[in-house]
């Protein structure tokens, strides 16, 4: 009996352990990047053709994803499934959320072209952009890149970029990388959860 | 061009030891002046030159975003740089370039009860080949790979485990002494049992995942490629790669065992006809 009850100590012990070890917290759909991630910091510049930092969003849960608006697949679908997680949200809770739209292409996306394509999917989405450098410098901040295709006859070109979704607490701190593989419900079930951990 | 071979995320400490150990083997090919030193020299020089751009230029970068860029570098770490620098035999020459109080204070170390025997468990060939073929699965599961590619200490545990356990493994196959000169120089028909028994599961891991109809590791996505590719494509070639060339290492290590194998014979037949 005694024995038993050592060894399934013995298994609960090894099998919180192994959580433990990865880092994740199985009540979060997406997966726990706390300590993993750096700060979000970042000079780029805002649909205004302004400066922006992550000073401007600070207090807010700042949801940042990398694209491009000529995307013609995994940006719309992302930005669409966030804009619709946002809308499950109470009020009061959608307005301590900001999508910070980071376009990798800055050669095609200026201030305009961004603040026509964020404004689509709703006044909490920000597009942002730089020069090759502030962009080099935030995208090898969270281990992401992204590259440019060769041109077609049209001078149409492809982007790769990350296609992860990373969120940062009121204070800039790294939380969590929603998976492309989330449910719309998923998704605002783990924005409400940090947003309630957070007030 | 300079920029190429810049690390894409410097390490000091991996930057100076190797630094350290390109300088002790020239200093000892400089003291020891024998023309037989330079074939060895050109592999050892090849294998530190391969596993050092393998992990500190802008070939890392391509690793970090390219899941076959990524195998060529496991492949670099793993098999071919430490292969080329066993193969060279290089204890003698470091040793004469290595000042006296650092040399003993190196043999002390090594003759410590806990290294010793560290080291001995270690070169078993059940553990070693174990090892050499769990460690390259072990960062191939998927979940694994992911955290592996994402946390940038994880990443470089991951690195440098392949290429320490790289250097243990092809340290004792390629001993090129005769067996049993020390108790981890094993017989060379039983290293070559254990290269050929590594050869299955890399075939097999390689084909699992080039003939995978999905992706399996979805964290190049999630972290975006270094240039537009094909998710499978980019797989399919990470798996060609973890297949065919890891494979057809076993076999060079045989021949290499062999040609060991015939030179014990003659020296052996050279000693008993005086």
């Amino acid at each position: 009996m005694i024995r038993h009850h050592a060894s399934r100590f013995a298994l609960a012990a090894l099998l919180a352990a192994g959580l433990a070890a990865c880092g994740n917290d199985p009540a979060w759909h997406g997966h726990d990047i706390r300590g993993v991630m750096p700060d979000l910091a970042f000079t780029l510049t805002d649909e205004n053709g302004e400066t922006a930092n992550a000073a401007d969003t600070a207090g807010h849960v700042r949801v940042l994803f990398f694209g491009y608006t000529h995307c013609p697949d995994i940006c719309p679908v992302t930005l669409g499934r966030l804009s619709a997680a946002l809308g499950e949200l109470p009020e009061a809770q959608r307005d301590r959320v900001r999508v910070l739209f980071v376009s990798v292409d800055p050669e095609r996306d200026g201030p305009e072209e961004l603040a026509a394509y964020t404004d689509y999917y709703g006044p909490r989405f920000i597009g942002l952009t730089g020069t090759r450098d502030q962009l080099d410098e935030i995208t090898k901040r969270y281990r992401v890149t992204y590259g440019y295709g060769e041109p077609d006859a049209d001078g149409f070109y492809t982007v790769s970029h990350s296609s992860g979704i990373f969120v940062f607490g009121p204070g800039g701190e790294a939380r969590l990388l929603i998976n492309q593989s989330q449910s719309v419900p998923e998704i605002a079930a783990d924005l409400e959860r940090l947003l309630a951990r957070t007030e | 061009m300079l920029s190429q071979l810049a690390p894409w995320e410097p390490l000091w400490p991996l930057i100076a030891l190797f630094a350290l150990a390109l300088a002790a083997y020239l200093a000892g090919i400089a003291r020891r002046r024998r023309a037989r030193d330079i074939p060895s020299a050109l592999a050892f020089l090849l294998g530190l030159g391969l596993m050092y751009a393998a992990m500190q230029t802008r070939f890392d970068y391509y690793a970090q975003f390219m899941f076959f860029m990524h195998r060529i570098q496991h492949l670099a770490l793993h098999h071919l740089g430490p292969f080329l620098i066993a193969l060279s035999a290089p204890s003698a020459v470091l040793a004469a370039g290595t000042p006296r109080p650092l040399r003993t204070a190196g043999r002390r170390l090594a003759a410590s009860p806990p290294v010793r025997i560290g080291y001995r468990f270690l070169q078993q060939p059940v553990i070693a080949g174990l090892l050499f073929v769990g460690l390259i699965g072990f960062w191939l599961i998927p979940s694994v790979h992911f955290d592996a590619m994402l946390d940038a200490r994880l990443y470089w545990i991951m690195n440098l485990s392949m290429a320490v356990d790289g250097l243990l493994f092809w340290w004792f196959m390629l001993d090129p002494r005769p067996p049993g000169t020390t108790p981890v120089t094993r017989g060379v028909g039983l290293r070559i049992l254990v290269l050929w028994a590594l050869m299955p599961p890399q075939i097999a891991l390689g084909a699992w995942i080039a003939l995978s109809p999905e992706t399996l590791f979805d964290v190049y996505a999630v972290c975006g490629r270094a240039w537009p590719i094909s998710p499978l494509l980019d797989q399919q070639l990470g798996g060609l790669i973890t297949w065919i060339p890891a494979a057809m290492m076993s076999l060079l290590a045989t021949l290499a065992l062999l040609a060991f194998a015939f030179r014990h014979e003659r020296e052996r037949n050279r000693e008993s006809t005086p």
